[in-house]
């Protein structure tokens, strides 16, 4: 029998870390990928006695991040424990917000999958702030039955971003986790990396089968622990698929078939049902008596508006069309956050060349970035040497490969261009000195000169090579070029 | 007769007695009375004398001293010790240690006080006649087949026993001010926020206040100035100015200040003869100081408990949540999974009073039961607060009694956990309205018992609150009888 016509009701709940220096509710470090229980203190242990203290950075992130996805920002908001039992979650409730939560009622327009000239608006219902739990890594490979739990997470400020059931093909939610998560790197809200966990995506998810006029609910399943944005459109097509067969097999519906969570196995490619008990868990939220509400004014929050600046989308048009650089190229600046927006901006005023800023901050920074888990905001070759630097390589004052050398004496002692620059003894070489140095190296090697001759260019390489032993600061192109002179002139 | 420790300061002073020497006498008063009234659930000589002996070498060397120079302090075992366990007296906590000092401790420290030891108390603060804890009884020295009150029984019995002139008890429902009547020793709950809680092992968050504990309202005045004051630790702490409350008790001059009578509550039934006879008499007291009475009522008065018995074991079920012998504290041994690890762990654990608020405020917090009760209870909080307000526009301070009868015996309210709860009659509205209240000596009964009376001033006015005991005690002598021991 053919399929009836169905339509697909999605809602997502995306938690994203703040991007503080510091926990949510102590003073210990967000830094990722430190020894297991290292970041960690009587607060965020739940030692008893200990008591929390609201970190101010995570509510001017979160009022940030509330504005750029049209949000209200309530006067007030309240902090509220959440009860439930779990190893990694050591004071037996988590710091949450129940029923004032930071930002309410927001929209995020997306690109429409389906028509490339068309947006669609996704309704934000409430976004909270809460402190995360550690991590519990269940040792079963080694069969000890073992668990182990790092704390050093337990405490990370996260936004839980919920948002209306509007979305309604996993295409869709694909963009809208795109543009939220462009978003918030731009603003420098949060890092969004998936792999750390500082971007997680939970989506409720059922159907309404048509049945000859009669619309039939399909149950409600949360799916979660899918770890990256494909799998989150494998696990939505999955669902819809095996959601109609339930319905077609033992004709569940809505109104006889409680909410149900459901994991993601990214090997078998399946959503399956997790362990859970009989009844629904009443986490029995209640205020909590250690924090006072918040007020948040207006004029506060005004001024935070003051500071968003433009939009990823006006950042990508504005830096196509004032530096020339292509689309592509805008993209992964602007998708590095509004801190790379300004460096590039720097760079490429500096040195007047949009084109090598773009490469550059691409090839070398970025390269350095991942490399070494840094931010740029941090990074040691800042926007003003780098455009300096390349300000000289666009004067033809420094050849590109003695730039890099300059970038990468920076990075490792820090300094300005100037000093690099003498602490290498870069200097300019005179051409008559090149001269000679070439028509000795071919004197040496009559061999590269004969192959030089039958047209193998290929055969110039180690005569480079030995040019720039002999002398650092020897131009690989300036050395080709009088080599192939001097040979057509003998 | 121990020295009061204003006496203790002025002999180092003048060098008649050395902080070791008095160390010494304290550990020795401990341990002498220690199988008799089990006061303390820790003593540590070597830290004692060590403590003090550094102390002397300061004074020796010319250096600046605090302000409590060599005087011995008990604390009550609820508050954190980073150099001593701190159990609540609970199975739960047997030998943890904490890897820190709670701010009152630290207070201490650089006060130069010397800490001798833990004090005994009911499990997690919860009860009023200090015998429910995992360390037994505490007995109470003007009687030792009667208790010496709860939760903090084992810093007033340490006071009352000669033991140590000053001790920090903490105060949710009446926990400072019941034991203090029932010891005969003059007790103080601060304001809600005047004393930092951060360190203090949390029993009902909304409620708990530090407080001091001595013979004297001036010794509670000397420790407040130690203790009190705001700290960023904790977000619930006030950042007001700190009087100096020692001053504050310089003057007897008691002409214009209006106290109101709790006229029915010193009325109510089941209040003894005795206990309405010591209010009575100290209205009369009052009066001949120059005070002007006025009875007043606090009209949701009849709510206070069973407001009280809904928020506090609401936010203890969740505070004490913790206690799941995953990652400190007792763990069962024979849990074979994890659920049956916490189960065991926290039967275990926790004694039977505790397991009964944990299953109360579970209860109470419980979807589809939450605005019934714990709502319910928030609502009518703001109504007794309201109560307070109203009176405090009327008078300056409130009198009324401390508790409905003196020390009963041991054992006698064990098991009647309602009986148990209508000792708090009159002393969960200070908690409930934030305000800070006192217990002080008034008379003994034919028995040789104390009596108390109570306190009260509006929120912030503890220097008022310790002025008008401290008049009262410069009228009277209660506050200078000392049991047989």
């Amino acid at each position: 029998m053919a399929e009836l016509p169905t339509k697909t009701i999605i809602g997502l709940e995306v938690h994203v870390q703040l991007r503080t220096k510091t926990k949510l509710f102590c003073g210990c470090s967000t830094k990722f990928g430190g020894a297991p229980n290292t970041q960690v203190c009587p607060v965020c242990l739940g030692l008893p006695g200990a008591l929390p203290v609201i970190n101010e950075q995570a509510i001017e992130l979160a009022i940030r991040a509330g504005l750029a996805i049209d949000c209200d920002i309530p006067p007030m908001t309240k902090w509220d424990r959440k009860q439930y039992f779990y190893p990694d979650l050591p004071k037996g409730y988590q710091i949450s917000q129940f029923d004032l939560p930071i930002c309410v009622d927001g929209v995020l327009e997306i690109e429409d999958p389906a028509d490339p000239d068309a947006t669609r608006k996704i309704r934000i219902t409430r976004a909270h702030l809460e402190e995360d739990a550690g991590k519990s890594m269940h040792d079963e490979a080694a069969g000890s039955g073992d668990s182990r739990i790092d704390l050093n997470r337990c405490g990370t400020p996260l936004l839980e971003i919920v948002s209306e059931p509007d979305l309604r093909t996993a295409e869709e939610c694909l963009a809208y986790l795109t543009k939220l998560k462009e978003t918030m790197v731009h603003l420098g809200v949060s890092d969004c990396e998936m792999q750390e966990g500082s971007l997680r995506v939970d989506a409720n998810v059922n159907l309404e089968i048509d049945r000859h006029g009669e619309v039939i609910r399909t149950p409600i399943v949360e799916i979660k622990n899918m770890n990256s944005f494909r799998n989150v459109a494998s696990a939505l097509h999955y669902e819809v698929k095996r959601q109609y067969a339930e319905w077609e097999e033992n004709g569940w519906t809505k109104e006889t078939k409680g909410k149900r969570t459901f994991g993601w196995d990214d090997v078998k490619e399946v959503t399956y049902p997790q362990r859970e008990k009989e009844e629904s868990a009443d986490y029995r939220y209640f205020p909590c008596p250690d924090l006072l509400p918040v007020r948040i004014t207006q004029e506060r929050v005004e001024e935070i508006r003051q500071t968003l600046g433009e939009t990823p989308g006006e950042a990508r048009q504005r830096l196509q069309k004032q530096y020339g650089i292509k689309e592509y190229d805008a993209d992964v600046i602007v998708s590095q956050g509004r801190a790379m927006v300004e460096y590039f901006d720097e760079v490429a005023t500096q040195c007047g060349d949009g084109k090598r800023a773009s490469s550059w901050i691409q090839q070398d920074v970025l390269r350095t970035l991942k490399e070494q888990n840094a931010d740029i905001e941090t990074f040691p070759v800042g926007a003003t040497e780098l455009g300096q630097l390349l300000a000289m390589v666009s004067k033809g004052e420094l050849p590109n490969d003695r730039a890099r050398d300059v970038f990468k004496h920076i990075l490792e002692n820090g300094g300005s261009v100037e000093n690099a620059v003498s602490s290498l003894g870069i200097e300019a070489v005179d051409e008559s000195e090149l001269e000679s140095l070439v028509q000795s190296l071919l004197d040496a090697n009559p061999k590269v000169v004969e192959d030089l001759q039958n047209g193998n260019q290929k055969a110039i390489g180690p005569l480079i090579g030995q040019a720039k032993k002999k002398n650092p600061n020897a131009d690989p192109q300036t050395v080709r070029q009088i080599a192939l002179r001097l040979i057509e002139q003998a | 007769m121990l020295d009061s420790a204003f006496e203790l300061l002025r002999k180092q002073a003048d060098g008649e007695v050395s902080a070791v020497e008095i160390a010494g006498q304290a550990i020795d008063a401990i341990e002498a009375s220690q199988s008799l009234h089990n006061a303390y659930t820790h003593v540590d000589r070597d830290l004692a004398l060590a403590t003090a002996k550094a102390i002397d070498e300061k004074r020796a060397a010319g250096k600046p001293l605090g302000a409590l120079a060599g005087v011995p302090v008990a604390v009550k075992d609820v508050l954190c010790t980073a150099d001593m366990p701190t159990t609540c007296s609970s199975e739960m906590l047997r030998g943890f240690r904490p890897p820190y000092d709670a701010t009152v401790v630290e207070k201490l420290r650089a006060a130069d006080a010397v800490i001798v030891g833990k004090t005994n108390m009911d499990e997690f603060a919860m009860g009023g006649s200090t015998e429910t804890g995992a360390f037994g009884a505490t007995t109470n020295p003007w009687d030792t087949k009667r208790t010496p009150g709860g939760s903090s029984g084992g810093a007033t019995a340490a006071v009352a026993a000669q033991t140590v002139p000053l001790s920090l008890g903490t105060d949710t429902g009446g926990s400072i001010r019941q034991p203090s009547a029932f010891c005969g020793v003059t007790g103080l709950k601060p304001t809600y926020g005047r004393v930092s809680r951060y360190g203090l092992v949390a029993f009902a968050s909304s409620l708990d206040q530090i407080g001091p504990i001595a013979w004297s309202a001036k010794e509670c005045a000397l420790l407040m100035n130690t203790i009190a004051g705001h700290e960023p630790r904790d977000s619930t702490s006030l950042n007001k100015d700190v009087p100096d409350y020692v001053a504050a008790t310089e003057s007897n001059d008691l002409r214009g200040m209006r106290i109101g009578v709790l006229r029915e509550s010193m009325e109510a039934e089941g209040v003894d003869a005795d206990v309405r006879a010591a209010v009575a008499h100290a209205i009369g007291v009052y009066a001949e100081l120059g005070a002007e009475i006025i009875d007043v009522d606090l009209p949701h008065r009849e709510y206070w408990v069973p407001t009280y018995y809904v928020i506090a074991p609401s936010e203890a079920s969740s505070n004490l949540s913790r206690y799941d012998g995953a990652h400190y504290g007792h763990r069962s041994e024979t849990g074979t999974n994890l659920e049956a690890m916490y189960c065991k762990s926290r039967a275990e654990g926790f004694g039977d009073e505790v397991k009964r608020r944990i299953m109360i405020g579970t209860y109470a917090l419980s979807e589809g039961y939450a605005d019934q009760y714990y709502n319910q209870a928030l609502k009518v909080r703001r109504l007794i607060r309201g109560d307070y307000d109203a009176a405090f526009s009327q008078v300056d301070v409130l009198l009324g009694p401390v508790t409905p009868t003196p020390a009963f015996e041991l054992g006698a309210k064990l098991d009647d956990p309602i009986q148990m709860y209508l000792c708090d009659l009159f002393t969960v509205g200070a908690n409930l309205a934030g305000v800070p209240a006192m217990s002080l000596p008034a008379g003994l009964n034919e028995q040789g018992l104390p009596l108390g009376i109570q306190l009260q001033a509006p929120a912030l006015e503890e220097a008022r609150l310790l002025f008008a005991a401290s008049a009262f005690q410069s009228a009277t002598d209660y506050h200078t009888k000392r049991p047989r021991g």
